[in-house]
């Protein structure tokens, strides 16, 4: 079939290219300056883009909001606003006239206790569902239900069971990040494969050996998946949990700078939130690949 | 002839539903101590589901397995298997991946050094030394297959299950491998019981060549001596009028007997 095709190319082509100016060959070894510029040129693709981008919506979101009237201010005045909340983030005048600094560090100490402890019952109980046919039998489908129940739909009983808004909020970040850790988890070690198993049967591994030999290492992948899952949940449940439960923490002070409506301060906090939030996500990540290394199917 | 191992009227049928399928019938064979035992037949023929039974990763519908006149069910290390794609666990170095089965095996009788000077030894009948510290991705398909034959070598196993176990390496490779193969069974003197489906190596190998009928039902269909001197050399054999003549009983053996059809 391709044959006849690309003879006719060539014949059509032979001509053309007869007629073509010869083109002077590129040297074989680039000098090392060369090597550089293409480094240089590589970076630049990547990291050009998105300041252009960002530039552009700079630009757009100051000329939309510049007008008189406005119900949102621009990025000049954002900055002009709460450029005291981003030089001193260290203040701290009493009660929940914080800076930045101190209400973050409080949802992220939330997030940690609420999202560490997920993690520790999401592993033991999506091992135990993923071990025992019986277990995910009985689990499963109450898994399935429960875990679409939204983060802040557990906030009123939880608040009526601990009768506190710190446990409450660490149990909202919990409810909603354990639920892809112990699917994930389960996945993972249904899916280890047979030849594992059976190289510890050999070995005669009992079950604790057997857990910590083989069942992690092999299913250390899918749990990191749940486990990157889990920490971006845990972070987008934790503002909407501080929002109603009051106190320090970046959900209230947003939500108190509603009140107060300093706008500028909303957006300052988004800012912080997004970048917060991106960063959790690639430390979990980042610690996936350190720890998953040799898993890769060799 | 002393029974070291003895298949004992092996059954085995699969059971999915209401469907039966029965794979292996009645299976007997005894096998020496220090003999090197083929088992060959076409591919679905139950060679694998035997030697997992074997093994113990499978239990047998009826009949049984002894060893040294004790019946073994369920898998152990005295049975050490050497898995067709070699099974390495991709998280553990060379050494840790043959270190495992020796911290299991020998945790009462041999000291933590001991142990380590056991690996290495074991590595290095392997000529697998040099790669200690390397991890399954790193090294090429035959070195893992000589990492696996050096983890199950280092159990000290009574009987050495070998699963295909040059079925998925190149034929140079192959070639290279059957002879460590060889040499290691002749300075160890191992009981080792290997199922392929490759003439050349079953005769080339083996003291005894046990060849199975198709399935389902499959038997042992005949078991034929392979009276070569050892140690064999691959080259003066190929022109040995008693290789070709073995070479040529399991031939008409699989290709005319008991021809390969595939299921209709």
């Amino acid at each position: 079939m391709n044959m006849p095709a690309t003879k006719m190319d060539i014949e059509t082509a032979a001509p053309v290219s007869a007629a073509a100016p010869v083109v002077a060959m590129t040297p074989k070894r680039p000098p090392r300056s060369e090597a550089y510029a293409r480094m240089a040129k590589e970076t630049a693709v990547r990291v050009i883009p998105p300041i252009v981008v960002i530039a552009l919506l700079m630009l757009v979101w100051e000329l939309v909001c510049r007008r008189a009237g406005s119900a949102l201010p621009p990025p000049s005045k954002v900055f002009k606003d709460t450029k005291e909340l981003i030089v001193d983030p260290f203040f701290d005048h009493g009660g929940i006239d914080k800076g930045l600094f101190w209400h973050l560090s409080a949802s992220l100490q939330r997030v940690a206790f609420g999202y560490s402890l997920s993690a520790i019952a999401g592993i033991a109980l999506g091992v135990l569902v993923g071990q025992s046919v019986w277990a995910m039998r009985g689990l499963d489908p109450l898994f399935q239900v429960l875990r679409t129940i939204p983060p802040l739909a557990w906030l009123p009983l939880s608040l009526a069971a601990f009768r506190d808004g710190q446990p409450s909020a660490i149990f909202v970040i919990f409810i909603t990040s354990i639920w892809p850790i112990i699917i994930n988890t389960a996945v993972g070690i249904r899916n280890i494969p047979q030849d594992y198993r059976n190289v510890a049967a050999v070995v005669q591994l009992n079950p604790l050996e057997f857990f910590a030999k083989i069942m992690i290492p092999a299913a250390a992948p899918y749990i990191f998946t749940g486990l990157r899952i889990g920490i971006g949940l845990s972070w987008l449940a934790i503002i909407a949990a501080e929002m109603l439960i009051g106190g320090v923490g970046i959900g209230f002070f947003i939500w108190d700078a509603w009140n107060s409506s300093h706008i500028s301060e909303i957006i300052l906090a988004l800012f912080y939130v997004g970048i917060i939030g991106f960063v959790l996500d690639r430390m979990i990540a980042g610690l996936g690949k350190i720890v998953t290394r040799g898993t890769a199917q060799g | 002839m002393t029974a070291y191992l003895k298949l004992d009227h092996i059954d085995k049928v699969f059971t999915r539903g209401v469907a039966t399928t029965e794979v292996l019938k009645d299976i007997n064979l005894t096998i020496e101590k220090g003999e090197y035992v083929s088992i060959i037949g076409h591919s679905g023929c139950g060679k694998s589901t035997l030697l997992n039974i074997i093994a113990g990763l499978t239990t047998a519908t009826t009949g049984g397995v002894l060893l040294e006149n004790r019946e073994v069910n369920s898998p152990g290390p005295d049975r050490a298997v050497v898995f067709q794609n070699h099974s390495l666990l991709p998280w553990l170095t060379v050494y840790e991946n043959v270190r495992l089965g020796v911290d299991k095996v020998f945790a009462r009788t041999k000291t933590r050094a001991e142990r380590e000077a056991w690996v290495m030894h074991n590595l290095n009948l392997v000529q697998m030394a040099h790669a200690r510290d390397k991890r399954p991705s790193e090294i090429s398909g035959g070195m893992k297959q000589r990492v696996g034959i050096a983890r199950a070598l280092a159990m000290e196993p009574k009987v050495l299950l070998l699963d295909e176990p040059f079925g998925a390496l190149d034929a140079l490779t192959r070639a290279h491998l059957q002879d460590s193969v060889m040499a290691l069974h002749q300075k160890l003197g191992n009981t080792i019981l290997m199922i392929t489906h490759d003439v050349d190596e079953a005769v080339l190998l083996s003291d005894r060549i046990v060849m199975m009928t198709n399935g389902p039902s499959a038997r042992i269909g005949e078991v034929l001596e392979v009276p070569l001197v050892r140690p064999r050399k691959r080259l003066e054999l190929a022109t040995n009028a008693t290789y070709l003549k073995c070479r040529q009983r399991v031939l008409e053996f699989l290709y005319e007997r008991h021809r390969f059809v595939e299921a209709a």
